[in-house]
C-alpha cells in the first residue's frame, strides 16, 4: 500500500489536473465564459488571502478594500484616461499595492484578533472614499468600462477574454504556490506557529507580516482589477466590508491553508451565488412555502448561515479535511 | 452670531450635541463588547445586529402588539439578551479553547444571517419610530432646538454605562468577573461556576447591545442594516480606547461621538472615516490604544 503522504500528493496533483483541463475546455462544453471568468477572478482572490491567512495566519478583514480599490482605479484608467487594457490592470496593481502598504504598516503592529479588526476599520476608509468620491459614481457606480485589445487579441470575444483570464490566474496560483514553499514562506508559517520563537531567531516578523501583505494585496487587486474588466463595471459591492467577509468564507469552506482549497471554495461560493433563484424556486415548489422566494433576494442570509455551520462543524473546509482524513487514515483498516 | 474658528457657534454646539447622542451609543456598544472580549476572547461582531434586534423588537412591539416605549425598554433587551444566551450556549461555547478568530468569524456569518432574516421580513428601508409623549417636547437651548428625547437618550445612556462599570470595578459580581478574565482555571478551582457565568456575561452584553437599540430606536432610522456599519466604527473605538478597559471603552466612546460631531462642521467629507483616521494614529504612537496594556 502507498504510504498516506504519497497517496494525498497523488490525490492532490490528479485533482488539479483535472480542474486544469476542466476548466480549458469549460467555455467549449456549457460553462458561460463570464461565469467561469468570475469564478477565476474570485478564486484568485482567494488564493491570495490564504497566503496571509492560511500560511502567515494573518486573518485580514479588509481585503475589499485591495479587491475593489484595484477594480476602481483600473476601471478609471480605461474609461477616463483611455489607457490600454495591461496598463490598466496594471494600475489596478498598483492601487492595491499601494493601499496594501499603508493597510499593512498599521495592521502588522498588531497580531490576531486585533490585525482582524484593524484591517476592517481601514477598508472602511477606503469604502467611505469610493462612496463620496466623484470619479466612482458613488451609488451608481463605474459603468461602461471597455475590455479594449491586448496584443491585437480583440478581447471583447468572451472566449479570448477567458483564456487570458485563465492563463494569468494558472500564472499567480503557481507563483503563489513558489511563495509558500520557497524560504520567505517557510519563514512566514513558523512565524505563524510560534511567533517569540522565530523573533528569538533573529527573524525581523514584521517585515515578512509586510512583505507576506503586500503580496497578498497584489494579488488581490490583480484579481479586482481582471473583475472589473471582465465584467465592464465596478460598484460598492466589491469595497464593502461583505465581500471582505466573502472571500473568508470562500477559503474557510475549500480549506484554509492549502493549496486547491480556496480554489474550490471560490467556484462553490460563485455557482452557489448565481444558483440561488433556481434553488429558491425548487425550494418553493417542493415545500409550497413561498418565503423561500426570499432567498434569491437575500443570498447574504444563506452565505451567513454557511459561514456559521463551516465554522462551528468544519473548520478545516473540503480539501483540508479530506487531505486530514487521508494522512491521519481515518479510512484505514 | 458669535463664531468660534470661523464657523457659526450655534452650528458647533448644534453638532457636538448630537455627537454627544452618537457617542453615549458608541459609549454603551463599546462597553459591552469590551466586556464580552475581556471575558471570552471573543469579537463580537453580532453586536451591530442585537443593537438592530433592540430597535426592530422595539418598532415591532409598538406596532403588532401597541407596547409603548417604555414597556419596550424593559422587554427588548430581555429578549435580546436571552437570544444572546442562545447563540453562546449553542455555538460561541463550542469554540472555547480554539483561535478566536473562529469566533469573531463566528457572529460575522450570524451577523448576515440575523440581518437577512429581517431584511426578508421587512426590506432595506427605515421605519421612523417616535419618541415617547413624555419626551415628546422640543428644548430651546438658545443655539438648537433639542427634542427632550435625545437629553433623555444621553442621560439614560451614561447611567447605565456608569452603573455597569461601578457593578464590574465595586461588587462581589463584578470581582468574580474580573478573576474570571485574568484567570479561569483558578476561579473554577475556587468553585464558580465559570461556563454559567461566561454564558449569563455574553447574555448580560448582548442585553445591553439590545438596550442601546432601544435607547437609539427614536434617534435612527429603524432598519434591518443599522446595526453593522455602525458596529465597525465601535470596533475602531474599542481598538482607540484598548480592549481590555471598560473605562476606556466609555471615555473613548463618548470623546469619538463629539469628534465625529465637530468634524461635520470644520471638515464634512472626514466626518464618516474621522474614527478610523484617528485609529490609524493611534495605533501608530500607542499600539496597545490609549488604555491598554499591552499583553
Amino acid at each position: 500500500m502507498l504510504p498516506r503522504t504519497r497517496l494525498s500528493n497523488i490525490l492532490s496533483n490528479g485533482l488539479l489536473w483535472a480542474l486544469l483541463g476542466l476548466a480549458l475546455i469549460a467555455p467549449w462544453i456549457g460553462l458561460y465564459p463570464v461565469l467561469g471568468m468570475r469564478m477565476m477572478c474570485f478564486a484568485l482572490f482567494a488564493c491570495a488571502f490564504n497566503l496571509l491567512a492560511g500560511y502567515a495566519g494573518l486573518i485580514s478583514f479588509g481585503h475589499a478594500a485591495l479587491f475593489g480599490g484595484a477594480g476602481y482605479l483600473t476601471g478609471l484608467a480605461l474609461t477616463a484616461w483611455g489607457w490600454p487594457t495591461p496598463l490598466g490592470i496594471l494600475t489596478g496593481v498598483v492601487t492595491a499595492l499601494l493601499i496594501g502598504l499603508v493597510m499593512g504598516l498599521l495592521a502588522v503592529r498588531r497580531s490576531g484578533i486585533y490585525f482582524s479588526m484593524i484591517t476592517l476599520a481601514l477598508a472602511q476608509i477606503v469604502y467611505f472614499y469610493a462612496l463620496q468620491a466623484n470619479f466612482t459614481g458613488g451609488e451608481d457606480g463605474l459603468q461602461g468600462i471597455p475590455r479594449g485589445t491586448l496584443f491585437g487579441l480583440p478581447l471583447q470575444s468572451d472566449r479570448v477574454m477567458y483564456y487570458l483570464v485563465l492563463a494569468v490566474f494558472v500564472a499567480s496560483w503557481w507563483f503563489l504556490r513558489r511563495v509558500v514553499h520557497s524560504p520567505f514562506g517557510q519563514v512566514l508559517q513558523a512565524v505563524r506557529e510560534n511567533e517569540p520563537r522565530a523573533i528569538s531567531l533573529g527573524y525581523r516578523v514584521n517585515r515578512y507580516k509586510l512583505g507576506v501583505f503586500l503580496i497578498s494585496a497584489g494579488f488581490a487587486g490583480l484579481a479586482g482589477a481582471m473583475k472589473a474588466v471582465v465584467m465592464g463595471f465596478e460598484t460598492l459591492t466589491d469595497v464593502h466590508w461583505s465581500t471582505s467577509g466573502l472571500v473568508i468564507l470562500m477559503t474557510l469552506v475549500g480549506g484554509l491553508g492549502t493549496d486547491l482549497g480556496p480554489i474550490v471554495g471560490a467556484i462553490l461560493i460563485t455557482v452557489l451565488e448565481e444558483k440561488m433563484g433556481t434553488i429558491s424556486h425548487f425550494l418553493v415548489k417542493v415545500t409550497g412555502i413561498d418565503w423561500f422566494h426570499q432567498l434569491n433576494d437575500s443570498v447574504s442570509m444563506v452565505i451567513g448561515a454557511i459561514f456559521v455551520l463551516c465554522v462551528l462543524l468544519f473548520r478545516r473546509g473540503i480539501v483540508g479535511e479530506i487531505r486530514a482524513r487521508l494522512l491521519l487514515g481515518k479510512f484505514a483498516p | 452670531m458669535a463664531e468660534l474658528f470661523g464657523f457659526p457657534l450655534p452650528l458647533l454646539l448644534g453638532q457636538l450635541m448630537l455627537g454627544l447622542v452618537n457617542g453615549a451609543f458608541y459609549a454603551m456598544l463599546s462597553l459591552g463588547l469590551a466586556v464580552i472580549f475581556g471575558l471570552m476572547d471573543v469579537v463580537n461582531f453580532a453586536h451591530g445586529a442585537f443593537f438592530m434586534m433592540g430597535a426592530m423588537f422595539t418598532w415591532m412591539g409598538g406596532q403588532y402588539l401597541h407596547l409603548n416605549f417604555w414597556w419596550m425598554l424593559l422587554f427588548a433587551p430581555l429578549l435580546v439578551g436571552l437570544f444572546g444566551i442562545g447563540v453562546e450556549r449553542v455555538a460561541l461555547r463550542r469554540l472555547r479553547g480554539i483561535d478566536p478568530i473562529y469566533g469573531l468569524l463566528l457572529t460575522f456569518g450570524l451577523t448576515l444571517l440575523i440581518e437577512g432574516v429581517f431584511r426578508s421580513f421587512y426590506g432595506v428601508a427605515g421605519a421612523p419610530y417616535n419618541p415617547p409623549e413624555l419626551l415628546s417636547a422640543t428644548l430651546n437651548l438658545g443655539f438648537m432646538f433639542l427634542p427632550s428625547y435625545y437629553l433623555f437618550a444621553v442621560a439614560a445612556s451614561l447611567l447605565i454605562s456608569i452603573g455597569t462599570w461601578l457593578l464590574i470595578e465595586r461588587t462581589k459580581l463584578g470581582a468574580y468577573l474580573r478573576a474570571g478574565t485574568e484567570n479561569p482555571a483558578l476561579i473554577q478551582a475556587f468553585g464558580v461556576n465559570f461556563p454559567r457565568m461566561v454564558m449569563l456575561t455574553f447574555g448580560f452584553g448582548s442585553a445591553l447591545a439590545g438596550l442601546a437599540g432601544v435607547l437609539a430606536a427614536p434617534v435612527i432610522q429603524v432598519s434591518p442594516l443599522m446595526g453593522s456599519n455602525l458596529v465597525i466604527v465601535v470596533f475602531a473605538i474599542v481598538v482607540i480606547g484598548g480592549m481590555g478597559s471598560v473605562l476606556g471603552a466609555i471615555v473613548s466612546g463618548l470623546a469619538l461621538g463629539l469628534i465625529e460631531g465637530l468634524a461635520k462642521v470644520l471638515f464634512p467629507p472626514i466626518s464618516s472615516t474621522v474614527v478610523f483616521i484617528l485609529m490609524a494614529l493611534v495605533l501608530t504612537l500607542r499600539p496597545a490604544g490609549l488604555f491598554g496594556k499591552e499583553k
